[in-house]
């Protein structure tokens, strides 16, 4: 039992973690900011307004040492949700055990270290495919070596579900991961028992949805191919090693901004499709807080999700019970229909090359973005029902939510980025200069050839390198990666006459124009959700828009650069890290230097009211959150908006 | 154009020699402009940039089918030309929506455009129209840009018209396809051999596919015999860049060629009236349509033909009669 936290600076999520322990947590998840992930220093120009934002910032091996200060590593159970630089977080971390006097033998917990869903829906990709893998499996290696209770790897079908897969896909996606992930390591010449002791170290981290029956069979199913995997194609022989392990994050694509407390009964079902069927039970669950279509949860919301699970687990009687479902006709009817539907898929995508030729032509992308296109099809012609958005959404006054909410999300403080930023500074003043160059030498040498990059890695750690330097020194021998966006190839469900209204709109707009309105999409700063922008983008085609879409992670100056160039009616800024404030301005800013001053920008995500009137009042045209659901009723204001720029 | 930010023609090509970006994006969205009143000012101004650009630059068509990785090759050429010290204009052709008329520009994606380097100018256009190939505009804009830059490329996807339409409008065309992917095969058969001055195989660091597509690349075009230099074959990886300074020194001797012969002029000039001979026709299609009553009522016309059983052929001739 935990939850996912961290924040502002290293110190204060040292206080969090130390509270929430207390409160009879049994172990910390670590989440990192954007820059962190992304191998980043805070004091980096696409790090701004990111620093300490949906996570905590750790620039060296200060800010480790502060992080798990009166933390026992060789006591502690840390999952850390990092990817791309998991090689990294985990040296540093290594590296601060080793000055606490704990053995590496000792350390247990988990790094995330699944790229493969950073390309299709999370994100924080640095490098391209094959040197990610390699990063991948140098840690998979090293630590099955070295770290034997630690979980190198935490392959995530959670964030499929979240960009739109349904169970087949979330299932096939994850496996055809794995085998990417497996097979990479047999290359490299493991097989017999050093096999078996990689698969059987492999975990996952699955979502849960509110259709709770059908994430009952997802999970059995999940098991079941997972040990026939383990079985024919990797020859492990021992089944406790072809035990299917994961935990489990719920869903948070299913909650809503609209009477945001429905969320709890929404959390409290999805729990228990992961819990209820004893033979597919989570080890390890993070429940998500009711409020955060909102904002960053607060200490007492997170508590709240933590009371859901402590009860099912200490008040029911779920516990007391073998397999529940044991016989039954219709979970196992489900369950194989399941399991047959992902084995065929995930056969399809090995013959066509597997997972990394599926992240670089974008074939799985585009069935992900299709199919959440469905989705809110569904969604806006009423066939899915989502209380309190869509029907019931006639509501009392919501005492949880007064004065607009504002008091009801984590409100960071401001001069977090600055302090982090001035202890990087001071950090570096301190080390020995001589040192971290041979270590950054000793780094690139080891990118260029084949060794273990994890032993240089803890050498740089000590050494005192930094996050960022790590990351240039990589990027310098790897390159840098952008992966398809998926929406050029994506099918679109048909909206029938639903958008006829909006389409002639855009054509008269377009008469009185001279050209097509013309809209540019982008996603300024390190944030890789990308679900919002995608569907914009298809839905505003759809409409008769000419859109011009970049992709995640672009510096305001590059976007600003680009609505020049392109000579934009429009420009959308997608933002869901909380750092709209600064990166908003920022564009605007550039937009004027570059004679674009008088394109109206509008504004899209998780933004509280407070920030909406903000944000107006600094020039946005519109802003858009959640409860836009209707994304034709978006488009048609955005028709409006380039009518009255162009009066 | 509002009245504030309008340019008069004379600052617009003034501004566009010069790389002024706010005039480059202005000039590019007035000759986009279907209003009558912008179209005077639109053709003053292509024909200014046409005569400034008349003998000089290289205008490079980048073409193949899609997912070939274009967009990153296209991404290693801007690069190297502007190693060797050219700027680059670039115009990225996506086709429009037949459904609603809208486009996904998506290029810039695959694309690191480097905000601070004003030599070079990236400009996404959708294709338009009904058949796929390049706008009326896309002309216009290859002239402007070539005004502005030394070197201008056009990217369309290999789609119908549009790998025939930017024959056209370029000196050099370069079609690119990956291996294995039963592309060389396609191309084989497609029949369109005579249009690409150069082929590309991208993805080499693919290895042995990409080598055997190498290979029956040079046997198709032996086979079709259409004078190719078998040197016209090349392979690069858009990947990790490898080819790609092989493919800038042959484009550049592609151009060095036609200008020792004489022919560059000649070719642009016989590629213009091409461009010239295509417009109109599109031209006075459009006006037999609109002379029709517009494609609404032709199509309802036509609709009502084919429900009453008549083949396409009989309901064209019935209309033709007219």
């Amino acid at each position: 039992m935990r939850t996912y936290s961290g924040h502002s600076t290293p110190a204060a999520s040292n206080a969090l973690y130390r509270k929430n322990l207390a409160r009879g947590q049994t172990g910390l998840s670590v989440a990192f900011d954007l820059p962190t992930q992304t191998g980043y220093d805070a004091d980096h120009v696409l790090a701004q307004g990111e620093v300490g934002r949906t996570g905590v910032p750790v620039c060296h091996l200060g800010d480790m040492r502060a992080l798990f200060d009166g933390l026992d590593l060789g006591e502690m159970n840390t999952s850390m949700t990092i990817n791309a630089t998991a090689v990294w977080l985990f040296a540093l971390y290594a590296a601060c055990a080793e000055e606490q006097g704990s053995a590496l033998s000792a350390l247990r917990g988990t790094t995330q270290n699944d790229i493969i869903k950073e390309y299709l829906s999370r994100g924080t990709y640095v490098f391209p495919p094959a040197p990610s893998l390699r990063l991948t499996a140098d840690l998979i290696l090293f630590t099955v070596e070295h770290a034997p209770d630690f979980n190198p790897i935490n392959i995530c079908s959670y964030h499929l579900q979240e960009a739109g897969a349904t169970a087949e896909q979330e299932v096939a996606y994850a496996l055809t991961t794995a085998i990417a992930v497996l097979d990479t390591v047999r290359a490299r010449g493991v097989e017999g028992p050093q096999l078996t002791r990689v698969f059987g170290r492999l975990s996952f981290f699955v979502n849960s949805g509110i259709r709770f029956v059908e994430e009952v069979c997802k999970l059995r199913a999940f098991a079941a191919l997972w040990d026939r995997l383990g079985k024919e194609r990797y020859g492990i022989e021992d089944a406790r090693s072809r035990r299917f392990r994961y935990g489990v994050q719920v869903n948070s694509l299913g909650l809503t901004e609209a009477q945001p407390e429905n969320n709890i009964a929404r959390i409290v079902l999805e729990m228990l499709g992961v819990t209820l069927s004893k033979d597919a039970r989570a080890r390890a669950i993070q429940l998500p807080a009711w409020n955060e279509a909102l904002g960053l949860p607060r200490p007492w919301d997170q508590q709240l999700s933590l009371r859901a699970q402590q009860i099912l687990a200490l008040e029911t009687d779920l516990l007391e019970y073998p397999d529940i479902f044991e016989g039954s006709t219709v979970i196992g009817q489900k369950t194989a229909a399941i399991a047959e539907r992902a084995w065929a898929e995930v056969e399809g995508i090995l013959s066509h090359g597997g997972a990394v030729a599926a992240v670089e032509n974008g074939t799985i992308k585009e069935a992900l973005v299709a199919e959440n296109a469905a989705r809110i099809a569904r969604i806006e012609r009423g066939e899915q029902t989502i209380v309190g958005v869509n029907q019931f959404t006639e509501s009392a006054e919501s005492p949880l939510t007064e004065g607009g909410g504002a008091e009801s999300i984590l409100r960071l403080d401001p001069a977090a980025e600055a302090e982090q930023r001035e202890r990087l500074e001071a950090f570096k003043k301190a080390r020995d200069e001589a040192a971290v160059a041979r270590a950054i030498d000793a780094l690139t040498r080891a990118a260029q050839g084949s060794d273990n990059m994890v032993p240089v890695s803890i050498a740089a750690a000590r050494a005192g390198v930094t996050t960022g330097e790590w990351g240039k020194a990589l990027r310098g021998v790897f390159g840098e990666f952008r992966a398809p966006t998926g929406i050029g190839g994506a099918a679109t469900p048909d909206l029938g006459s639903s958008y006829e209204p909006v389409r002639k709109k855009v054509a008269a707009l377009a008469q009185s124009l001279g050209r097509r309105p013309k809209f540019l999409i982008g996603k300024p700063g390190l944030d890789g959700h990308s679900n919002g922008a995608e569907q914009i983008a298809l839905r505003a085609r759809d409409a008769g828009f000419e859109v011009v879409y970049e992709g995640i992670r672009n510096a305001p100056e590059a976007i600003a650069h680009a609505a020049a160039q392109e000579a934009v009616h429009v420009v959308g800024l997608s933002i869901l890290s909380g750092s709209h404030m600064a990166l908003v301005a920022d564009t605007m800013a550039a937009l004027k230097r570059l004679g674009a001053g008088r394109v109206p920008v509008v504004v899209g995500g998780i933004i509280p009211d407070a920030d909406v009137r903000a944000l107006k009042e600094a020039g946005v045209a519109a802003v858009y959150t959640p409860k836009d659901f209707q994304i034709a009723n978006i488009l048609d204001d955005l028709v409006g908006v380039v009518r009255q720029a162009n009066a | 154009m509002s009245a504030s930010g309008a340019r008069s023609t004379a600052q617009l090509v003034e501004g566009v020699v010069h790389q002024d970006l706010p005039s480059v994006a202005q000039a590019l969205s007035l000759v986009e402009d279907t209003r009558p009143e912008a179209r005077s000012q639109a053709v003053e101004l292509t024909a200014a940039c046409h005569a400034l650009s008349r003998g000089s630059g290289h205008r490079i068509g980048v073409t193949g089918p899609p997912g070939v990785g274009k967009s990153s090759l296209l991404n290693r050429l801007v690069q190297a030309y502007r190693a060797g010290g050219q700027s680059v204009g670039v115009l990225a052709i996506d086709p429009s929506s037949p459904r609603s008329g809208g486009a996904l520009l998506g290029d810039r994606a695959r694309m690191m455009i480097d905000a601070d380097d004003p030599h070079v100018f990236v400009r996404s256009m959708a294709s338009g129209g009904q058949l796929g190939g390049l706008s009326r505009a896309a002309g216009a804009a290859v002239d402007v840009l070539s005004a502005g830059y030394d070197v201008v490329f056009v990217e369309t996807t290999g789609v119908g018209q549009s790998e025939t339409d930017v024959e056209h409008v370029t000196d050099s065309v370069v079609l690119v396809i990956q291996p294995a992917s039963g592309d060389v095969l396609q191309f084989i058969k497609s029949g369109i051999v005579e249009i690409p001055d150069l082929f590309v195989v991208n993805k080499a660091d693919l290895g042995a596919v990409a080598s055997r597509a190498v290979s029956e690349l040079k046997a198709a075009l032996r086979i079709a015999d259409r004078g190719h230099d078998p040197n016209a074959v090349l392979s690069v990886s858009a990947a990790d860049g490898a080819g790609v300074d092989g493919l800038v020194a042959a484009l550049r001797a592609h151009r060095e060629g036609l200008q020792a012969g004489g022919q560059l002029l000649r070719r642009r000039c016989e590629k213009t009236a091409q461009w010239a001979l295509r417009l109109l026709e599109r031209d006075s299609w459009q006006r037999r349509l609109s002379d029709l009553g517009g494609t609404t009522a032709v199509l309802a016309r036509l609709q009502a033909a084919a429900d009453a059983g008549q083949s396409a052929i009989e309901a064209v001739s019935a209309i033709a009669a007219d």
